[in-house]
């Protein structure tokens, strides 16, 4: 069985009663949501970046406190979809109620590192979707994808396998697009065989194995994130594509 | 956080689902088509050196018992149906992440409903006979297909057709065991699989009535209304009647009623009237009567002209 037996729903503890609960429910929505939430405050509602970090903090806080997140109805929307509307609500609202949006006053609810969210956008500007909807599902599945890979690395570090790590991040994490792949310049089993000093036998199997890991991790966090089976399932098959596009 | 480029978000979503190495047998080349349960790629078969199709579970269905012991059920059934309508399955395995396969015989070509349209009526009609084939094969087999529609028939280059996708495919002994889970395609279901009812060979019949209407009217059943000359369409109707006792009693009875117009005949569907019978008759034999017609007005001219 390749995914955990037992895993705590995200939804269901940012509802709970218990507060130690919701906290710790809520920190693991925001390590995913917060950067795809930031960004889209900077591109669709043009905040600057002191703004949208101020924003990013008091939607999450005012979230928890108004329990934003409780009239959630898994078979009316995907949560993203839901999160995204309740942000759009929260930002008309608070323009609407002050002229503009408040800045700080607030304390944190987690740090949460804006300058190199900001250093990102700036990164991948040229890429934004048109659509601002699209541009919101596409950071959230970078924000996704990076955090099972950071569950990765950390796994394999904890484990004593780095060189696991290093070959699948030699493999499959540079930011070669596939033209420039298939003229030659990406990494070949060979070459990482011989700069990390292992057999090529030895970097197929660490490369099947990471993806393995890095798979199981992935549909890990998006289990804990998703409203239901149904939901996850949906999501689990827009985001795993095995290739075809 | 670690940062990923677009490339690599791109190239993770397309590797994460990516089957495991089979062992040293296969190669997988590329992805072909997904399905609900599962992915199907073109592999290479490096033992006896050819190309074939690798259909394995989905990672999100790893858990799923159900979806896991549908597969191992298609490539059952598959093997114990050898017909040419019928993709024959070469091997089943388990991939080292823990993922069933198995290996199929690569077919490429276009799906029907891809294929029909533009096509004329009567070999519209001859794929729809030769659909029939490999269904009336299974059903003689003791099984029921459940998920016919024309995403599921692929046409060869010679007009040959493969009836795919035997994933909810059900063997009629274990109908009751089965009968409250519903599976298939809404548009062509027939209402008793709908209803999770207990089915026969004639859901299938009824399926194959909607893989007729698309053929005729270009779009599902609940698309567009149905077309064609009035014995087609009548065959439609039967094959699709509410009542499975009112529909074709098999496949092969549903095909033969499709010959017969094809032939010219009548059809079992709809009886004619006297005045229909006269104009398929006239259509039929068009070259006799003509001669015939043109033998008496020959006649009656050189009697008249005759002194």
């Amino acid at each position: 069985m390749d995914l955990p037996a037992t895993r705590h729903s995200v939804l269901a503890a940012v509802r709970s009663d218990d507060a130690a609960v919701r906290r710790g429910g809520f920190e693991s929505l925001v390590a995913v949501y917060w950067k795809p939430v930031y960004k889209y405050l900077r591109v669709k509602w043009r905040l600057s970046s002191d703004e949208a970090a101020d924003a990013t903090q008091e939607f999450f806080a005012r979230a928890i406190e108004k329990h934003f997140f409780d009239g959630y109805d898994s078979t009316k929307a995907r949560f993203r979809t839901f999160l995204r509307v309740c942000l759009d609500r929260f930002v008309t609202n608070e323009r609407k109620a002050a002229g503009r949006l408040k800045r700080g006053g607030r304390e944190t609810i987690v740090s949460l590192d804006f300058e190199t969210a900001e250093g990102e956008l700036r990164r991948h500007e040229a890429a934004v979707a048109p659509d601002v909807e699209d541009y919101f599902h596409h950071e959230w599945v970078r924000s996704l994808l990076a955090l099972a890979v950071d569950d990765v690395r950390a796994e394999y570090e904890h484990a004593g396998k780095a060189a696991h790590f290093k070959v699948f991040e030699r493999y499959d994490l540079d930011d070669l697009d596939d033209v420039h792949r298939s003229s030659g310049a990406a990494p070949t089993y060979a070459s990482i065989a011989s700069e990390l000093g292992l057999s090529v036998f030895d970097v197929t199997n660490y490369l099947a194995a990471a993806r393995r890991a890095f798979r199981r991790r992935l549909l890990e966090r998006l289990r804990a994130i998703c409203g239901g089976s149904a939901e996850f399932e949906a999501e689990a098959r827009q985001l795993l594509r095995g290739g075809l596009r | 956080m670690t940062w990923l480029s677009n490339a690599a978000i791109e190239r993770l979503r397309d590797v994460a689902d990516w089957p495991a190495p089979v062992g040293d047998r296969y190669e997988i080349l590329e992805p072909l088509a997904r399905g609900g349960m599962g992915t199907v790629y073109k592999a290479r078969d490096r033992e006896l050196d050819r190309l074939v199709a690798l259909k394995v579970l989905s990672a999100i269905a790893l858990d799923d018992e159900e979806a896991a012991s549908r597969l191992q059920q298609e490539a059952r059934v598959l093997a114990s149906l050898e017909h040419p309508g019928i993709v024959p399955v070469h091997d089943v395995g388990v991939l080292d992440d823990g993922r069933l396969f198995y290996v199929m015989k690569l077919v490429l070509g276009p799906r029907l409903d891809e294929h029909a349209a533009e096509r004329p009526l009567a070999e519209r009609l001859r794929l729809f006979t030769r659909i029939c084939e490999p269904v009336a094969f299974a059903h003689a087999r003791g099984v029921v297909h459940r998920d016919l529609k024309p995403e599921n028939v692929m046409v060869g280059p010679f007009g040959e057709v493969l009836v795919l996708d035997w994933g909810v495919a059900l063997l009629t002994a274990s109908a009751s065991r089965e009968a409250a889970h519903v599976v298939g395609t809404r548009a062509y279901m027939a209402p008793e699989q709908s209803r999770g009812e207990s089915v026969d060979a004639r859901a299938d019949v009824y399926a194959l009535g909607g893989i007729l209407h698309f053929l005729l009217a270009g779009a599902p059943p609940d698309a567009a209304p149905l077309s064609g000359p009035r014995a087609l369409q009548a065959i439609c109707r039967k094959a699709r009647a509410p009542a499975p006792d009112d529909r074709y009693r098999d496949v092969l009875a549903l095909s033969a009623d499709a010959d017969r117009f094809l032939a010219g005949a009548p059809v079992e569907a709809s009886p004619e009237n006297a005045i229909e019978r006269a104009v398929r008759f006239a259509r039929k034999h068009r070259a006799a009567i003509v001669i015939i017609t043109a033998y008496i007005v020959l006649r009656a001219v050189i009697a008249w002209l005759a002194p």
